[in-house]
């Protein structure tokens, strides 16, 4: 049965992914900008902290080792930049891992049992949910300074309650379905039936809510960089690197365009990708 | 008693099931609903009784209280009892050793009631690794037997597929099947042929006439089809805004019904004629 099982979901996944030839080029370009992220940094002579003096604001250029210039104190924005990256991308991989994991069991959970405990685990959503955001972020930040990891913990507080709370609705409707009756006389309870009757069904949603979710999470990471709360310099995230730019954009416009372009890249990537598992998740395309 | 109908063979008499004063109501916000107003019901083992009344009578909701499945807004009284043993107020993990196991229920729908996300093979496995343990292959290898009894072919092509790729008569089967993979005593079924063309009904009923022969499981067969009904029931029991207004054997009942309600119910079969 098993060895039977593996070519079919593989054909089904390339007969899905025929389909969206945008899901393959968008995830291409986000593997790329990821690889880049990581390897470049590491191979080039320049680095994100290091100023040049001589060379400050220089416009990119194909020859001279600068290829996208260089910022007011002369670093290598191409470094920069894919420091950036870096950071939007695990940003982006910590609040989607959490906010589906966590989301979708705290709201598959809550949605299955109901009763008293639905009303109290979404009670718990409701307060976290009310916490003024962006105070929240300046309070941590005045308390331990700043630091990447308050991002994280932030955004990963915050990322996963929109999926508690659709996945409870998907999971209230769904356990009303006959299929579940069905499984429920079969024997089926508790963690069987959430893990094998309720997530599997809701995943669709999941998936396009969690591709919803990335890119608003890289944005506000940009956000909270653009007003300063973010990385501490002279790490850049995307969004430092926006907001120095944009404070000096008459003169040297490549500091804005660069790092917004690739911002840019990167969160519409993402909702293109999401399209795409949408669909190779879905079974109703497996025939 | 019973006429001789296919699986009457296997009736050695015993009470399977036991009815009693079962009342079921729902609190609405405009009063309360009596939906079952005391029926009283029995079934013995390896007979199958129809029961027959239109839409709204209660008859749907007589199975799903048999198998606690109502929503919690309802309120049941009364006294169900298998093979003695009082199944309303049961826990859960009681009950799931009762049904599944022992009770299993064939749905109208097909399409609602099988997962969408699960192939055929996995969910009817399922029923034998939650209720006896059996290892993966093990559980597998009696789904394929099981499919096999419901006259699927090519079982282990179709056991890979989902339900959304099988047809409506196959899903019904595989419904069957699933219903059939815990070896019940007692079988319910939820208007099982509705949901069908006619050929295809025919088929779906032939092979639960065939498998209940079988296995000598007992059938409480719920449908508006009197055809159905007088087919594969022994004993036929009508129902109306929650009560069971006659309950006889089949060929009384198709003969001398006693109730105006059952003779206007008879009478409204459509017939095969071409009018004049």
């Amino acid at each position: 049965m098993n060895s039977a099982r593996a070519p079919g979901e593989f054909v089904a996944w390339r007969r899905a992914l025929d389909r969206h030839p945008g899901t393959l080029v968008a995830g291409g370009v986000l593997l790329l900008i990821a690889l880049a992220s990581l390897v470049v940094p590491a191979l080039s002579p320049y680095d994100y902290y290091t100023p040049q003096l001589d060379l400050v604001s220089r416009p990119p250029m194909l020859h001279g080792g600068h290829l996208l210039g260089t910022d007011p104190l002369g670093r290598d924005l191409l470094i920069r930049v894919l420091w950036g990256c870096r950071i939007s991308l695990l940003i982006a991989l910590v609040a989607s891992l959490i906010s589906v994991l966590l989301g979708v069991l705290w709201g598959a959970l809550a949605g299955y049992t109901g009763g008293r405990t639905d009303a109290l685990m979404m009670r718990a959503v409701d307060v976290l949910y009310s916490v003024p955001f962006v105070p929240f972020v300046i309070v941590l930040t005045m308390l331990f300074g700043r630091a990447l990891w308050l991002m994280f913990v932030a955004i990963g507080a915050v990322s996963w309650l929109d999926i508690a709370r659709i996945v409870r609705g998907e999971a209230l409707a769904l356990k009303r379905r006959d299929f579940i009756d069905a499984a429920r006389v079969a024997g089926v309870h508790g963690a069987r039936m959430i893990g094998r009757h309720i997530v599997p069904n809701l995943l669709g949603v999941v998936i396009i809510y969690a591709t919803l979710t990335v890119p608003t999470v890289i944005l506000f990471e940009a956000f909270m960089s653009f007003l300063g709360l973010g990385v501490r310099v002279p790490l850049a995230s995307l969004g430092s690197l926006i907001a120095d730019g944009a404070s000096d954009m008459q003169a040297h416009p490549h500091l804005l365009l660069v790092p917004a372009a690739v911002l840019a890249t990167i969160v519409y990537c993402f909702n293109f990708v999401g399209d795409g598992l949408r669909d190779l998740l879905d079974p109703h395309d497996r025939t | 008693m019973s006429t001789a109908g296919a699986g009457s063979s296997a009736t050695d008499g015993a009470t399977l099931l036991q009815l009693s004063g079962l009342r079921l109501q729902y609190a609405t916000r405009a009063g309360t609903l009596e939906a079952l107003a005391g029926i009283d019901l029995e079934i013995r083992t390896g007979e199958c009784v129809g029961i027959v009344g239109e839409s709204g009578s209660g008859k749907t909701a007589l199975l799903l209280s048999i198998l606690g499945l109502l929503p919690p807004a309802a309120r049941i009284a009364g006294s169900i009892r298998y093979r003695g043993l009082e199944l309303l107020g049961l826990r859960a993990a009681e009950l799931n050793r009762i049904r599944g196991t022992r009770i299993a229920m064939v749905f109208q729908d097909p399409m609602s009631a099988l997962n969408p996300c699960m192939r055929i093979i996995d969910q009817l496995s399922e029923v034998s690794r939650v209720h006896r343990g059996l290892a993966r292959r093990a559980a597998e290898g009696r789904a394929l037997t099981m499919l096999q009894a419901v006259h699927i072919g090519e079982p282990a092509r179709i056991a890979r597929q989902y339900p959304h790729q099988l047809s409506g008569g196959m899903r019904q089967r595989v419904m069957i099947a699933m219903a059939l993979m815990a070896e019940p005593e007692l079988i319910l079924a939820d208007e099982p042929t509705t949901a069908l063309d006619v050929t295809v009904q025919a088929q779906v009923l032939s092979v639960l006439q065939e498998l209940r022969a079988h296995s000598g499981a007992a059938l409480l067969l719920v449908t508006h089809d009197l055809g159905i009904v007088a087919q594969l029931a022994d004993r036929v029991g009508v129902m109306r805004s929650g009560r069971l207004l006659e309950l006889a054997d089949c060929q009384t009942l198709f003969e001398q019904p006693r109730e105006a309600y059952t003779q206007s119910l008879l009478a409204s079969v459509p017939r095969l004629e071409l009018p004049a």
